[in-house]
């Protein structure tokens, strides 16, 4: 058995206790959902990093970086930035005005069932993609780092999180992301640390390395320092800088409606820890990102590219456990293959607990049973077979889609989550006229928007040569478009006195948390 | 945070079967002058900082696509304009985070003052 077959197993075991834990405590809707909102500040603040710091984070950009230098840069320092709208415009309303979702803070003003069933299908479509995108790459990852094959892997993968999510809820799942980001950093700070002493701990020689990268004598020399690599004119013809704009658009305006990470703040009890969460995951996500300059420049200056080539194909997803094994050896290798796996394991719980809260939550007590399901323990219950359904799905199209291009489909999650999602909990929050057909028109269109450009884009389905929409990152032009839309379907409609009426409501709690749901278990 | 909550005034949106209690005067509440000067006080500060992040974050893809030359310029070593302006787009996202931290906390007793002016 190897080494980090050794260190899965430990991993895993470690978190099934966790779950055993969790299961005994989850006593109730507010508990298995919410994690009966008892995490503290600094367990939300890992919480959140764990639950976003995803395989495309730690593989994926060290993999960009490599190839591509400071463009890939480019994604690290979008993935922090995004936080500041986390921080000023969504947290606190959200915990003071919400339970569970997203949609209930939509709900408040908004006709329920028309609103909650859009918000939970945005939800559903956003957390299925990334939750393909993570398994895809999980079961590629596996395959190289322990030799289980593809679908083993993926099934395994799906399997572990339906225990931790079914039985454990959302107290077990934040403790598996909080574990997983402390594993996560302390790799980052190894491979950092011996990047740094490879280069005799010498910046300016790393610099120096990075700006002459020869990736070990196997091509000509680039200097990965200067922009342009990836979305240069030269490189990726006129639309390649509007490409790279929209991408940042799309970065710092989709985090905030990325449903995983908003159902976070309704773990804590108050919406000041909800503050000091996000400050906490700052710190750990910045800090993060900024080592990506180390392990992800440094790759490139560090790994002979055969070391890649394990049937032949250079597969970039490999190059931080390859920089591990070239710089630590094979227990440091081991390490880091096992961190890659945490990773994987916690965001697709996030995911699972995100879309199956929303599905049992907004559409089966809200939209279906219109908010009157009285036997206890029922929305629950609807939750764990919604978790069922959706892991099997996913599990499902992973590994029929295994070819498929994972950034595509984290791509279209940014998409809707800023051109769906983020607009109409800003109008929500902020404009008083905004009604029921704007709610709807937003989610719908920017959901609709946003699949179509980048199934004409070049990811899409006419691959990049023919693509009909020059962008990959539909951003610029989406995220408009959900704002019009949401906007005109305001204006368009009667106004709705009832929403209004209670704008004063939602305005109240959202900035004073009077009323706001409390902690139940301690 | 106890001071912000009263049992006696939940009201939840949702599918919980709990008794629905009197609710507080909401909108008399909003008409308060210090509910007034509190929303104004955080808009002071959260549009301006808003509008400052995006133009200082989106300045770097638009420099960066447009004019690469002037953003390859070196400033030290190997060491160049685009990756420093990069850096201090964290260092630029901390700094704001502490500054909405120290100011929101003025907030919270602002907020808690208005709850209390009911009683």
């Amino acid at each position: 058995m190897s080494v980090s077959l050794i260190m899965f197993l430990a991993f895993v075991g470690l978190t099934l206790l966790i779950t055993f834990w969790a299961a005994k405590r989850n006593t109730g809707a507010s508990a298995y959902f919410a994690a009966g909102r008892s995490i503290t500040g600094w367990q939300n603040g890992f919480a959140v990093a764990g639950d976003y710091m995803s395989a495309a984070s730690f593989l994926g950009i060290s993999g960009m970086i490599y190839v591509a230098g400071y463009d890939g840069f480019m994604y690290s320092v979008g993935f922090l930035v995004a936080y500041i709208t986390v921080l000023l415009v969504v947290a606190e309303p959200l915990r003071n005005a919400g339970k569970y979702t997203m949609a209930d803070l939509l709900a408040y003003r908004l006709k329920p069932r028309p609103v909650r069933a859009l918000a939970s299908l945005s939800t559903l479509v956003v957390s299925t993609f990334y939750m393909i995108a993570q398994m895809v790459g999980a079961g590629a990852i596996i395959k190289q780092l322990i030799g289980i094959s593809f679908e083993p892997a993926v099934i395994g993968v799906g399997v572990l999180m339906l225990v931790y999510v079914v039985f454990g809820g959302m107290l077990a799942t934040t403790w598996v992301q909080i574990i997983k980001a402390v594993l996560l950093m302390v790799g980052a700070l190894m491979l950092s640390y011996l990047v740094l002493q490879f280069h005799h701990f010498s910046i300016t020689d790393f610099f120096n390395s990075v700006a002459h990268a020869d990736y070990g004598g196997t091509e000509a020399p680039k200097n990965l320092m200067e922009p342009g690599l990836k979305f240069g004119v030269a490189v990726a013809g006129p639309w390649g800088p509007i490409d790279l704009i929209s991408l940042c658009l799309g970065l710092v305006l989709g985090t905030a409606g990325l449903p995983h990470i908003l159902v976070r703040f309704y773990t804590v009890p108050d919406a000041k820890t909800a503050r000091s969460s996000v400050v906490w995951a700052m710190a750990i996500i910045g800090a993060f990102y900024i080592m990506t300059t180390l392990f992800g420049f440094g790759a490139a200056t560090i790994i002979k590219k055969a070391l890649l080539t394990t049937d032949g194909k250079l597969d970039v997803n490999l190059v931080a456990p390859v920089l591990a094994q070239v710089l630590g050896g094979e227990l440091f290798f081991a390490f880091i293959s096992a961190v890659a796996f945490a990773t994987i394991l916690a965001v697709v719980a996030g995911l699972t607990m995100s879309a199956s809260a929303s599905f049992a939550h907004d559409f089966y007590s809200n939209v279906i049973h219109h908010g009157k399901v009285n036997r206890p323990g029922q929305e629950i219950r609807v939750a764990r077979i919604t978790a069922f359904v959706v892991g099997a799905i996913s599990i499902g199209l992973a590994i029929r889609l295994k070819e498929v291009n994972v950034a595509f489909l984290v791509g279209l999650a940014f998409s809707v989550a800023a051109s769906a999602n983020l607009p109409v909990i800003v109008l929500s929050v902020f404009w008083k006229r905004f009604n029921t057909t704007g709610a709807v028109a937003g989610l719908a269109v920017g959901l609709v928007a946003s699949i179509i450009l980048i199934l004409l884009g070049p990811s899409g389905i006419y691959g990049k040569a023919d693509a009909i929409f020059p962008l990959s990152n539909p951003g610029i032009v989406s995220i408009p478009i959900g704002f019009l839309a949401a906007w005109l379907g305001t204006l368009l409609s009667p106004r709705d006195p009832a929403a209004e009426g209670k704008f004063d409501e939602l305005k109240v709690r959202a900035h004073t948390g009077l009323g706001s749901e409390k902690a139940t278990s301690h | 945070m106890a001071s912000y909550s009263d049992p006696a005034m939940h009201n939840k949106p949702t599918s919980d079967s709990e008794p629905v209690p009197s609710q507080p005067d909401w909108q008399e509440l909003a008409s308060r002058p210090a509910f007034r000067d509190l929303l104004s006080a955080k808009a002071r500060f959260i549009v301006p900082a808003l509008i400052f992040f995006m133009v200082f974050y989106l300045a770097l893809p638009i420099l960066v696509g447009y004019w690469p030359d002037m953003m390859k310029k070196k400033i030290w070593g190997e060491v160049n304009v685009a990756y420093l302006f990069a850096l201090s787009q964290f260092f630029m996202a901390w700094i704001m985070a502490f500054l909405y931290v120290k100011v929101a906390a003025g907030w919270d007793k602002a907020a808690a003052a208005v709850i209390h002016g009911q009683e």
